[in-house]
């Protein structure tokens, strides 16, 4: 049944996108990561590639994909099945985040914080009243999370926040404002990040019922038009202690990112793929001087130092992937392999671009819509230039932040 | 309900078709698979459908060598409770259809799906050749299949209408369009798919009686002229002079 909202119109023309694999990383995959891929591929040629231009283009956020996200098995992939994971390993969900991003960033944004910013938190940090609480559900996609960190006034600087949590029995109550956070107007529960009393940043689940809790939408994004943002604030609002997290400092908030921004590593490449193919096609199929412009060098050049740059960006997150199987991704290599991923991505999105010529600013082509996704992929979750401090502070052992 | 699905690997339809220099094969270097559409999208979820309704197990078989798993791995992910997979190449429908009738003749399956043709040689024979090896009824290309108690009702899509049948189990089925619709593995199905039984069984001899003695590729299609609706008579020029047919 056709759930799209209406208004919506349905593209006729099909996704005719197929991998790229030039160095064979295929045969680095198992059965599972393979199997994973085509299916989150298959999934996304119906579902998303036939609406996402038309959602994009009206700035809404396609909320009847939460429910297909949740029955492929898209939020938290990686986490164990009694939780409501998939019981993966980290490559399968890197080539699902991949798969999703291929299709938009947006809709890779909507798996993304429900599985790396609120799944896994509670399944980290949470008690164990707390994961059979909210898990399975959330897993299920019977419940929207989203995550609120980042505030108007601090970004990068994620310690300076000021939200309060006051300790009042056996409640606290908490106060402030949270800015930019992903799904916050369509979510149940928000994972929300505040110092108490004595200063330290503690991390609670919020009910989006309770009173003194809002959610208004930030309107006007030029990009991620069809992923839905908002705001959330707090006046008030009582948090029973039982919803509190068992982690203290910014090291609860910061495993989190650590988690969202591997996905972002190998999400990247998928948009950066889909550039590529589109560029490719259109490259040997469009007719100048009475041949294809594949034929001139300097598209030549433009499609070669694409699919170089994808190449060595699908090497980084496979090793990344392989590291983190085994436990000893540190957060440094995977804010190397984000600031990477996604700044080739969006070089190999505007090479794409121009490629297309004229048709590359038109929503006919998928391009231009991932390049104006990625320049918010390139400043959330870590901006560009804080992933390069921090591998600057990790190779000197200087901070460089303050 | 103990039904048997029959399931063939084929090139992705994006494949580049190339034949080996002799033309007696496909060259395969580099080749992508899929399991053959008809097979996964029509046979197997009809299969699972009435699995799901009624009880029973779904088991899919395949002719194939080792690297052909992947594809089983995909249909017990879908769904299917278990796999049997005939380690041998498919060389024809002959040699297919024996290897399967020789499995499937002591199993007393109540119904034996496949799809209605492979994408890649369309030849459309192995179920038919299945049915009167295990001399069971067979109804070809059925694009609607519904089962009650031991009867199945079918849909053939005929020229110009539909033709309905009755069939009581057991008998085989080749499945088109519309007989169910394509399911995607979920990531939960994949993992327990590793866990599912893939039984690997030793083929019987077979003389195959067919070897193909050449391929050949169809003659590539010319370009396109395109003629500006002011030079008509450039047109009629052309389709006199160059294409000859008037």
């Amino acid at each position: 049944m056709d759930k799209t909202d209406k208004g919506i119109q349905r593209r006729a023309r099909e996704d005719r996108y197929q991998g790229h694999d030039y160095y064979l990383i295929d045969e680095l995959l198992t059965e599972e990561h393979r199997l994973a891929r085509e299916a989150v591929r298959d999934w996304v040629k119906q579902e998303v590639s036939p609406i996402i231009e038309d959602y994009f283009e009206q700035g809404k956020c396609p909320t009847h994909l939460f429910e297909g996200l949740a029955a492929i098995g898209a939020f938290g992939p990686s986490l164990p099945t009694e939780y409501g994971g998939g019981g993966m390993d980290e490559i399968a969900y890197g080539v699902i985040m991949q798969e999703l991003e291929r299709g938009d960033s947006g809709v890779r944004s909507m798996a993304s914080v429900q599985g790396s910013l609120v799944m896994y938190p509670i399944f980290k940090f949470g008690t164990e009243a707390q994961r059979r609480k909210y898990l399975p559900k959330l897993g299920a996609g019977e419940l929207i999370g989203c995550f609120g960190l980042t505030e108007p006034d601090y970004g990068s600087n994620p310690g300076g926040m000021v939200s309060r949590l006051h300790d009042d029995g056996d409640a606290y109550v908490l106060n402030g404002a949270k800015m930019w956070i992903t799904n916050s107007p369509v979510a149940d529960v928000a994972v929300v990040w505040a110092k108490d009393d004595e200063g330290k940043i503690r991390g609670v689940i919020v009910e989006r019922d309770w009173a003194g809790v809002s959610a208004p939408e930030i309107k006007g994004k030029l990009s991620l038009r069809a992923s839905i943002t908002g705001e959330l604030i707090f006046e008030d609002v009582r948090v029973p202690k039982k919803n509190v997290l068992e982690v203290q400092g910014l090291r609860g908030p910061l495993s989190c990112l650590s988690k969202a921004r591997y996905g972002i590593a190998w999400g990247a490449i998928g948009a950066a793929l889909d550039c590529y193919d589109s560029a490719l096609r259109y490259a040997l199929e469009r007719i100048q001087f009475d041949k294809p412009i594949a034929a001139f060098q300097l598209t030549q050049k433009k499609l070669a130092e694409m699919i170089t740059e994808i190449t060595k960006a699908q090497l980084l997150a496979w090793r990344l992937g392989s590291l983190a199987n085994e436990g000893r991704a540190t957060p440094a290599q995977i804010s190397m392999a984000k600031r990477n991923n996604v700044y080739i991505a969006l070089q190999v999105a505007r090479e794409a671009r121009q490629i297309h010529g004229g048709m590359g600013i038109t929503n006919e082509y998928p391009v231009m819509r991932h390049m104006m996704n990625l320049e918010t992929v390139i400043t959330y979750e870590g901006t560009h230039d804080i992933h390069l401090l921090i591998t600057g502070h990790d190779v000197t052992g200087i901070n460089a932040f303050r | 309900m103990k039904l048997l699905v029959c399931i063939s690997k084929t090139p992705d339809t994006e494949a580049k078709i190339q034949l080996t220099p002799d033309g007696k094969q496909l060259d395969t270097s580099g080749m992508k698979y899929i399991m053959n559409p008809y097979d996964e999208w029509y046979a197997l979820v009809r299969a699972l459908e009435l699995v799901e309704a009624q009880g029973g197990s779904v088991t899919v078989i395949n002719v194939g060598p080792s690297s052909n798993d992947q594809i089983i791995r995909k249909a017990l992910a879908i769904g299917a409770h278990e796999a049997v997979r005939i380690d041998a190449e498919p060389t024809s429908a002959w040699f297919v259809a024996h290897q399967i009738a020789a499995f499937a003749k002591n199993e007393n399956y109540d119904l034996i799906f496949c799809g209605k043709e492979t994408i890649d040689y369309n030849g459309s024979e192995v179920p038919a050749m299945l049915a009167e090896l295990l001399d069971l009824p067979f109804v070809a290309w059925a694009s609607k299949l519904d089962m009650e108690g031991n009867t199945a009702t079918l849909h053939r899509d005929i020229e110009g209408g539909v033709e309905i049948v009755k069939v009581a189990t057991p008998f085989v089925v080749s499945a088109a369009k519309g007989m169910a619709e394509q399911r995607i593995p979920n990531m939960r199905g994949i993992m327990m798919a590793k866990r599912k039984p893939l039984k690997v069984v030793e083929p019987v001899a077979v003389d195959d009686p067919v070897s193909v003695v050449q391929y050949a590729l169809p003659p590539k299609k010319k370009g396109v002229k395109l003629i500006e609706p002011e030079h008509i008579d450039e047109l009629v020029r052309l389709l006199h002079e160059e294409a000859k047919v008037i």
